[in-house]
């Protein structure tokens, strides 16, 4: 555990002194976001009910930017070395790196949702339904990142393979995130879906470390 | 003053072969290794120093053959096998963004284990890095990094030494506190293996020249 979180506070003080790199991820997010209404027009009817989908796939991509940078900065400063001779599981390393990566970009993103989804008119339930989802959602999404990032380590042109292999990993995610704030205007039961959205990922959870961890040492060779 | 040498070597390869790239790098490599002993690996560029090396540390799966460490197959106990070693590759493992002295503190708690003030003061006075402790490592120079995994090289106090190039990029007095460094770590009964091309200064060391 000491190692987990010395892990973590590094990757945490890293992104801390390069502020710049999660200022882009999130301007990222804003533009892209803010395109929508600008291109569609302001049909107040159309754009609250694209709002959810339109947030939840520009979070998505939002959220790839920054992944390439995981795992390579260390593969090319050889601290990738370190992590794999450190003794204790490597498993608990990549959790760590994906810790990191989810609290620097995943819980930003579900902050400053709701602040774009009054652009698109949606009613204050329904902001508070977006960043709820957000928040048990995007944990996966930087699960499911991290193991694209490390599969994809030392590749050529890692960057567009790793959205390639990530993207149609995190549909699930995106179809119940999505479809959690109609709930609100069919009058399902919100709670079910954010229930599947958190099921999705502990199943990340329970499995991606292995993966991660078989293909970093694989890099490592 | 000289330790006494057990009977049994602590490290033990037998038989050891590695493969990159479907072609072999070494085959059937077999060494013994005591308390106190520094094994020299020489050799061409390409013969293979660095995968032995990397095969020892278990970074590369080797083909066959077997590593002992203290009469158990550290293949069998990765982990703990990875808690005697410390490793000094050819990059030098330091995240440009953080200060010599977050850099050596977080490599050993990423080690799992919080380094001691007085440790950590040892090491920068070894390695004359007092100076540069609160700058970033981005800023200085390939040597002063160099010394700088140095430093964290001998913070770790694990037994066994990896070092891949250690005399990198050092000067002249940076070399020469190294070799100190390294006598002390001999003298106290620890293991080194190190990958040079340059003489390492201790009287008595062994060398394995790679075949190219």
């Amino acid at each position: 555990m000491t190692g987990f979180l010395a892990l973590l506070s590094r990757d945490l003080r890293l992104a801390w002194r390069r502020p710049g790199d999660v200022a882009v991820v999130l301007a990222f997010f804003v533009v892209a976001t803010v395109l929508f209404p600008l291109g569609i027009g302001p049909q107040a009817n159309i754009l609250a009910r694209i709002a959810a989908g339109v947030l939840w796939c520009t979070a998505l991509f939002a959220s790839m930017l920054s992944l390439d940078r995981l795992f390579a900065a260390d593969y090319e400063d050889g601290s990738l070395d370190l992590l794999l001779l450190a003794p204790w599981p490597l498993e608990l390393a990549a959790l760590a790196k994906c810790a990191a990566h989810w609290i620097v970009t995943g819980l930003p993103l579900a902050v400053l949702a709701p602040l774009l989804g009054v652009t698109f008119g949606l009613p204050p339930e329904a902001l508070l339904a977006l960043a709820a989802t957000l928040l048990v959602g995007t944990p996966t999404l930087s699960l499911i990142g991290g193991l694209a990032a490390s599969l994809t380590l030392g590749a050529r042109r890692g960057g567009a393979l790793l959205a390639l292999l990530a993207l149609p990993l995190c549909v699930p995610t995106l179809i119940f995130g999505a479809a959690a704030i109609e709930t609100l205007m069919t009058g399902e039961d919100l709670l079910a879906h954010i229930a599947i959205l958190a099921a999705l990922a502990l199943v990340a959870l329970a499995t991606t470390p292995w993966a991660m961890a078989a293909a970093l040492r694989q890099a490592g060779e | 003053m000289a330790p006494t040498l057990p009977d049994v070597p602590l490290l033990n390869v037998a038989d050891l072969a590695c493969r990159r790239g479907g072609r072999p790098v070494f085959d059937r490599l077999s060494f013994a290794l005591g308390a106190g002993e520094l094994l020299a690996l020489t050799g061409r560029n390409g013969s293979g120093k660095t995968t032995l090396l990397r095969a020892l540390a278990l970074l590369v799966r080797p083909e066959a053959g077997t590593i002992v460490w203290q009469g158990a197959n550290v293949q069998d106990d990765p982990e703990t096998w990875r808690g005697q070693l410390a490793w000094l590759g050819h990059l030098d493992g330091l995240k440009g963004d953080l200060t010599v002295r977050e850099n050596l503190l977080g490599a050993e708690r990423l080690r799992g284990r919080p380094a001691a003030d007085d440790r950590l003061d040892l090491a920068l006075v070894a390695f004359d890095l007092n100076a540069l402790v609160h700058r970033p490592v981005r800023i200085l120079s390939a040597g002063q990094r160099r010394r700088t995994a140095l430093a964290r090289v001998m913070l770790t106090q694990a037994p066994l030494w990896l070092l891949d190039e250690p005399l990198n990029a050092l000067d002249v007095v940076a070399q020469q506190a190294f070799r100190t460094v390294l006598q002390q770590h001999l003298a106290h009964g620890g293991l080194a293996i190190a990958a040079t091309h340059a003489d390492l200064g201790v009287p008595g060391a062994r060398t394995f020249e790679l075949a190219a």
